[in-house]
């Protein structure tokens, strides 16, 4: 089959172009090597909706950035996720800096970023306490939010599927091929995988850190993406009110500095740090990384709790060499679009790049609506958003809502059962976790593992020693005990 | 004269034993606090004892599998051929604790014992 | 809404014991309510012998020193959900729940019981550096893999943490045909019991390497192999001491944390060194009526004495809602303090009016102690003096208290307990 546009990457910026390509009549897929969407840069980051004054003036990332936190707020609704804009800080701690949070304050202005302001030492601890008792001022964005990425993601890429987008999972894009179709004459690119050839009329690389691989694979200009590693902790919700705003250091010319935010789902994040590695596949956290991150952090804000951390993680930005993103057909290649250089502010631009590069596709491939298009999507449900009556109403019609399986976030089967049968549903254990939260509690994942893997192997079918952890070889127990098969 | 240091199992204290034999003679029996420790002594150095505890394939039960144990120690040695006897049960459901899965399992005079009853399915 | 006398969290040793007890002594309004689908607790996947010894006399499994509990609990009638969750306790003991067949319901409790056990400290937790693939488990969740639903997570295993569940799983693990390759400690001394270490460990050549940690896990799938190091006296890793040993496992057995997020919300106050409750002499937390019995109490060493310190919460409980759910009056409060060596005492206080003749005091040392002593003091005046050849911060401990001792210092303020060298 031909498709009219194949997406490479199943991130958060490729499930954006999938759901604004779903708007039109047109034949689209999605292909990732992971087994599930939200694997790579987009389930380990900060998970803040920036405000948008950090990206140099004229940049497309000041620009995407700035449009896709304007549109952040409906698309949340439209596709029920929780997100909320509970303001950034960018504190300064040296009174001989504060001219650094001027010009910061300066160019968010030119940007179009609205509401800033800076605030003095005594503004600042009035809306935040336990900033560092050398906090001198502080720029204010009431703007800034925080969402929950792999929610943003998942909604994205499921509401792109039920309206007729097909995602192909398990699937590595090896190589790259493009030939002129002897019909209508417009090149064809030639997919090949290790699940088989697809074909596309057009290609969209939004490969995260791969992404530089595909478009050299196409192209004579080279780009060049470094993974750059950041580290993070994540602190118990006990401490998720330690600060309510989202704290950034003064950025620096390695990024925005080490971060303390709350999360939307009310725990404390901190990080991340910024070291730049080679392995794509490297996301691995380090004792110095660690280390160093709490330092940072308590730089700016005082007292953090780092006893009360449940987990840590690193994730892997895209970094391009000239630190900006590279959006658009390449030049070379005709009919292979890039989305490369995705990195921080990469989430929060996700939303508006797929607008872009949906309106760019419109215009070249001259696409109309689609009559039945419908763009919200009903979220898995939160039972604790419920009353006691309505609560049990719902768990006499489906007792497994009754059923509590996680207990650190009080996750029900219910939840769990509706995110594996979904589109694009869970397959493994992560997938369940990044639908319904199961196991991202304090316990992380010791209580409710075995209960989880029962639920999927009762759902899907699959023998408790193939459920997985996250796809591939990460089976979660090898074989039974006695030495049998079943 | 051999010598060995010993940490009694008898109980919690887990007393630091010093024995000092020939053969199957006893020279000494220093550091045990009570008459559990010097029996353990004699016993880890003569002839060492151990209780297995597993779990064992259950047919036709709620669950696939219920816990065992041998009644009473059983030599040291014979732990993994007493294993492999375990691993080979099939036991049929229902099982109530006490009921025997193994009887003198490898020439012990010792029985496996179900530890956790096993109702049908 | 319903309302029972006594509503006891947990159907674990530690509900089941005061279940038993609080029945026995008269009340008969009880409903103990567990999560699980079987009453029994962490009991049930542990399947080593070793319980009871105290209690019975004899040597038990885990399931068979449950099931001596929830026969009593059978036969005396005395009523429990299962499959039921907790979802809140008030703090005015209106418990909520909820399962598959009630539904969210509310109950009214005359006293409640919180026994709701502990919880394993998770990797995170500890900041272990590396990848985080398939094949790390807490100790106690690979027990349950593999002694309840008859599933390996693995064939060769390196542990981080000698607490007991780590130790047992080493042999569990060696039973079952795994590879138990090394049991890492970061501390110089075992948090295990030493029956465990000799059994489990040295039994099976197994070696248990004191001040190490793991400094880094490999594998993107499923773990391909752990690196541990050794530590300074700082707890940090040693440069050069590392060591790679290949393995699909990593188990972690790294402490125990009472599982307090309910008795939070009810507004228990917490000892941060214990994370469990604070109580008084009769196991009654500062909320009236509120007592905690067990591992959410502190972390025991031996089953045993949760059914016994669960034996007196049941008790209490049923003496608090014979008295019309009235605190006994009288008395005043003494201070339980734990310095020198001494981590901490449960009681926290103790009225010497509402103690029993004999009030035992469980503690534990924060190091390890040859030859020490153990001394009480009543404010100043040392009344106590006890050597101990060797206590272990893996072992707890105790002292015993006599009512008429107190009773002839009536300005008594403060009791502390004492590690002493001499």
């Amino acid at each position: 089959m031909l498709y009219d546009v194949i997406i490479i990457g199943a991130g958060v910026t490729g499930s954006a172009v999938a759901r604004e390509l779903s708007r039109y009549k047109l034949n689209v897929c999605v292909l990732d090597k992971e087994e599930d969407v939200c694997c790579g840069t987009s389930k380990a980051n900060s998970a803040i909706v920036h405000a948008g004054f950090d990206a140099a003036e004229g940049s497309l990332m000041a620009r995407f950035n700035v449009r896709g936190n304007e549109m952040m707020g409906d698309l949340a609704k439209d596709l029920d996720i929780p997100f909320k804009r509970n303001g950034a800080l960018v504190v300064c701690i040296h009174e001989e800096a504060k001219e650094g949070l001027k010009d910061l304050y300066n160019r968010g202005i030119a940007n179009g970023v609205k509401e800033l302001k800076i605030l003095n030492r005594e503004e600042c601890l009035e809306i935040e306490p336990n900033l560092s008792d050398n906090v001198v001022a502080a720029l204010y964005a009431p703007t800034s939010g925080i969402i929950c990425p792999f929610m943003l993601n998942i909604a994205m890429a499921e509401n792109a599927n039920v309206n007729g987008v097909d995602f192909f999972f398990n699937t590595q894009v090896e190589a790259l091929e493009s030939f002129t179709c002897e019909k209508c004459g417009e090149p064809v690119w030639k997919i090949r995988t290790n699940n088989g050839e697809y074909k596309a009329r057009y290609v969209v690389n939004a490969a995260g850190v791969y992404a530089d691989y595909f478009h050299n694979m196409v192209s004579e200009k080279k780009i060049h993406i470094t993974p750059r590693r950041g580290d993070y902790c994540l602190l118990d919700k006990t401490v998720g009110g330690h600060v309510s705003h989202t704290i950034f250091p003064q950025p620096t010319n390695l990024g925005k500095g080490v971060l303390v935010s709350p999360t939307v789902h009310g725990n404390l994040i901190v990080g991340p740090t910024a070291v730049d590695i080679e392995n794509k596949e490297g996301n691995n956290t380090t004792a110095a990384g660690i280390a160093d991150l709490i330092a940072k952090a308590n730089d700016h804000v005082k007292n953090l709790p780092m006893r009360q951390v449940i987990t840590s993680f690193a994730g892997l930005r895209a970094h391009e060499d000239h630190h900006e993103f590279i959006i658009g057909e390449v030049e070379d290649a005709p009919h292979f679009i890039d989305c490369a250089g995705i990195e921080s502010p990469g989430l929060t631009s996700a939303p508006a790049i797929g607008e872009y590069v949906g309106a760019m596709l419109k215009e070249k491939m001259g696409l109309t609506e689609k009559e039945d298009w419908v763009g919200t999507r009903k979220g898995i449900l939160n039972p604790a958003d419920l009353s006691l009556e309505e609560r049990n109403e719902l768990i006499k019609k489906e007792p497994a809502y009754g059923r509590i399986i996680c207990r650190c976030e009080s996750v029900t089967e219910g939840e769990i059962i509706d995110a594996i049968r979904r589109p694009l549903g869970a397959r493994s254990l992560d997938g369940v976790k990044r639908r319904t939260r199961a196991g991202m509690g304090r316990c992380q994942a010791g209580f409710c593992s075995p209960r989880t893997m029962e639920i999927i192997n009762r759902e899907l079918g699959l023998p408790l020693t193939e459920i997985t952890k996250s796809g591939g070889d990460s089976r979660l127990v090898i074989e039974r005990t006695k030495g049998v098969e079943a | 004269m051999e010598k060995r240091n010993l940490t009694c199992i008898g109980c919690p204290m887990g007393c630091q034993i010093t024995v000092e034999f020939e053969g199957e003679e006893f020279h000494s029996i220093k550091g045990n606090s009570c008459a559990i420790g010097d029996r353990y002594a004699r016993q880890e150095v003569l002839k060492p004892e151990r209780t297995v505890t597993s779990t064992v394939i259950v047919i036709g039960g709620a669950k696939e599998r219920t816990s065992v144990k041998t009644k009473g120690n059983i030599p040291k040695d014979k732990i993994f051929a007493c294993m492999d006897e375990i691993n080979k049960v099939r036991a049929q459901a229902p099982l109530k604790i006490g009921d025997v899965v193994v009887k003198d399992v490898c020439g012990t005079g010792v029985d496996v014992i179900v530890t956790k009853n096993c109702e049908i399915a | 809404m319903t309302s029972y006398d006594i509503v006891i969290v947990g159907g674990g040793p530690a509900g089941l014991a005061a279940a038993v007890a609080a029945k026995k002594a008269g009340t008969d309004s009880i409903l103990i309510i567990e999560r699980d689908k079987e009453l029994g607790g962490i009991l049930n996947q542990c399947i080593h012998n070793g319980f009871g010894l105290h209690t019975f006399k004899e040597e038990l499994t885990g399931p068979e020193y449950a099931y001596r509990f929830i026969e009593q609990v059978f036969d005396l009638g005395i009523e429990y959900k299962l499959d039921t969750m907790v979802m809140d306790i008030s703090t005015d003991k209106v418990v909520t729940a909820m399962n598959r067949t009630d539904g969210m319901f509310q109950i009214k409790a005359g006293a409640v019981i919180l026994a709701m056990g502990c919880r394993e400290r998770p990797r995170g937790a500890l900041n272990i550096p590396g990848y985080r693939p398939a094949g790390i488990y807490s100790a106690g969740t690979a027990q349950r893999l593999v002694n309840m639903e008859g599933y390996m997570p693995g064939r060769e295993v390196v542990i981080l943490g000698s607490g007991d569940i780590g130790l047992i799983m080493a042999r569990r693990m060696t039973f079952e045909g795994a590879i138990v390759k090394v049991v890492a400690e970061l501390m110089p001394f075992s948090g295990g019991l030493k029956r465990n270490i000799v059994q489990c460990l040295d039994d099976y050549g197994i070696p248990l390497k004191l001040s190490h940690t793991v400094v880094d896990i490999e594998g993107k799938e499923r773990v391909s192999a752990v690196t541990i190091a050794e530590v300074g006296p700082d707890m940090k890793p040693i440069p050069g001491t590392e060591e790679r040993y290949t393995c699909d496992t990593l188990l972690l057995s790294t402490g125990l944390i009472p599982e307090n997020e309910l008795s939070r919300n009810a507004g228990v106050s917490i000892n941060p060194v214990t994370s469990g409750p604070i109580v008084n002499e009769i196991l009654e937390t500062n909320i009236p009526g509120v007592f905690a019995c067990g591992n959410v109490l502190h972390v025991h060493d031996l089953v045993d004495y949760v059914s016994e310190e669960a034996t007196r919460a049941g008790e209490n409980a049923a003496k608090y809602v014979q008295n019309g759910c009235k605190e006994q009056e009288g008395g005043h409060v003494i201070q339980l303090k734990a310095t020198d060596g001494a981590r901490y005492t449960v009681p926290c206080t103790i009225n010497p009016e509402r103690m029993d003749d004999l009030l035992t005091v469980r503690f534990r040392v924060g190091a390890v102690f040859s030859n020490a002593y153990v001394s009480v003091y009543f404010d100043d005046e040392r009344v106590m003096h006890k050597k101990k050849k060797i206590m272990a911060p893996g072992e707890m401990e105790q002292v015993i208290l006599q009512k008429k001792k107190l009773a002839e210092k009536p300005d008594l303020k403060t009791i502390t307990i004492k590690i002493e060298a001499e």
